[in-house]
């Protein structure tokens, strides 16, 4: 059977595959790493977004073996080993940007890159069209585009901390 | 999804061979058609072959007049490359606007015009453009490489190995997209080059074809004006349940309007 190695999280593991493994199933069923979701299956939702040399991807549309040699981020890597959220993370805790939590983790990985191609910032409409590939079922965009947009302050380094969210 | 074997050639010459020596092996490079289709077990391959790895197939540079882009190129690197920019702003407009960022980061020029999709947007562009493909054989006019739905003039084995964009006075594209799916519903490419004026459609019809009333209307007037009461025939066009095709039809005079007047 062939073998992928590659670098999750910082953890380099060698791992046997099918040809047909996709990189998903590879994360969540050989490593354990249940952070990265399956919604649609069909490239579609970003439930599986997780980050491959920097770029965000959907994991259920990349074989296993294509990842070779790759390091890869998901969910579980964002935070600080002390449990210190990453500030994106952080601002969807602040700003309530889930409601059932299943795209949420799509949700954040694809954030993280959106902002980090735009050190300029990005305006609302700009966030709303780089979140097209990921899907929230629960409809609850607003607030996601919200807690990108203070996120992307401090990611910059704009702002020491996270404007608090306002109450409503 | 059927299994398979996985192959990741480092030249163009062991892919060719891995290829040839296979008619059941397929080339992948993003996958962001092929493994859908796969999932679907719309096709069984023995094995796939990742293009990824063959540093021939990439790179994007500016040749005298032409634009010469690679077939790995990804849709977001043709989409933020300065030369692409500099060169032919709206085919970096297009490929910004393919799919989304996770296809983009993923999906290639070579495979998406190799697949031919109807409701892809690439192929217009190549059309519009009279782009020549180049394959590991030979080069081929982009007027002979459509060949309708899913369909080209390669031939089993053979690689798109780069495509040559001749760099146009003007052009410009335009598309409605379905609102669900994202998929091109019609489109227009419409470019001045040499002062030859082509339009090529994709997403109306079952491949992407040249509207030649327009060209010549607007060899005459470059302006919206000039085809805003030319009336695309609907038959042959796509019907389903998207939109029927005096739908699409009405779409395509829309999309050519909007597309000169984009390309200013």
């Amino acid at each position: 059977m062939p073998q992928v190695t590659l670098t999750v999280n910082g953890k380099t593991s060698t791992v046997e595959v099918e040809g047909r493994t996709l990189l998903v199933e590879l994360l969540r069923e050989k490593l354990r790493l249940t952070g990265t979701h399956v919604g649609c299956d069909t490239s579609q939702c970003g439930a599986c977004v997780v980050h491959v040399d920097g770029e965000s991807v959907k994991a259920c549309t990349m074989l296993a073996l294509q990842a070779n040699g790759s390091q890869i981020t998901t969910i579980e890597g964002l935070a600080k080993p002390d449990g210190t959220l990453h500030p994106m993370q952080e601002a969807f805790r602040e700003y309530h940007a889930l409601q059932c939590g299943f795209c949420t983790p799509g949700m954040v990985m694809s954030a993280i890159d959106l902002v980090q191609k735009h050190p300029d910032g990005l305006s609302e409409k700009e966030i709303r069209e780089g979140l097209e590939g990921n899907l929230c079922r629960c409809t609850g965009y607003h607030n996601i585009v919200k807690a990108i947009a203070a996120a992307q302050e401090v990611m910059h380094g704009r702002a020491q901390s996270l404007a608090p969210a306002a109450a409503e | 999804m059927y299994d398979f074997e996985y192959h990741k050639p480092g030249s163009l010459a062991d892919a060719v061979k891995l290829l040839s020596a296979d008619p059941d092996a397929r080339p992948i490079s993003g996958g962001q058609t092929l493994l859908p289709a796969l999932k679907h077990r719309l096709n069984k391959p023995t094995s796939v072959v990742d293009l990824s790895g063959i540093a021939e197939l990439k790179g994007i540079k500016k040749e005298g007049n032409k634009l010469v882009i690679g077939a790995l190129a990804k849709h977001f690197e043709v989409a933020t490359s300065p030369e692409v920019k500099a060169a032919i702003p709206a085919l970096a407009q297009m490929a910004g606007t393919i799919g989304d960022t996770q296809v983009r980061n993923r999906g290639t020029i070579g495979g998406s015009v190799a697949n031919n999709d109807p409701a892809a947007d690439y192929p217009s562009a190549v059309l519009g453009l009279n782009a020549t493909i180049v394959t590991d054989k030979r080069r081929i006019a982009a007027d002979d490489f459509f060949q309708g739905m899913f369909t080209t003039a390669l031939e089993p084995g053979e690689l798109l190995v780069a495509i040559e964009f001749p760099i146009p006075e003007k052009a410009g594209y335009a598309k409605m997209r379905n609102p669900a799916s994202r998929y091109v519903m019609a489109g227009a490419f419409i470019a001045k080059t040499g002062g030859a004026v082509r339009v090529a459609i994709n997403g109306a019809g079952p491949g992407v074809f040249r509207q030649t009333e327009m060209e010549t209307a607007l060899a005459a007037n470059w302006s919206p004006d000039a085809v805003a009461n030319i009336k695309q025939d609907a038959d042959g066009l796509n019907s389903d349940i998207h939109g029927s095709a005096e739908y699409r039809a009405h779409l395509v005079t829309v999309m050519a309007k909007r597309a000169i007047a984009a390309a200013g």
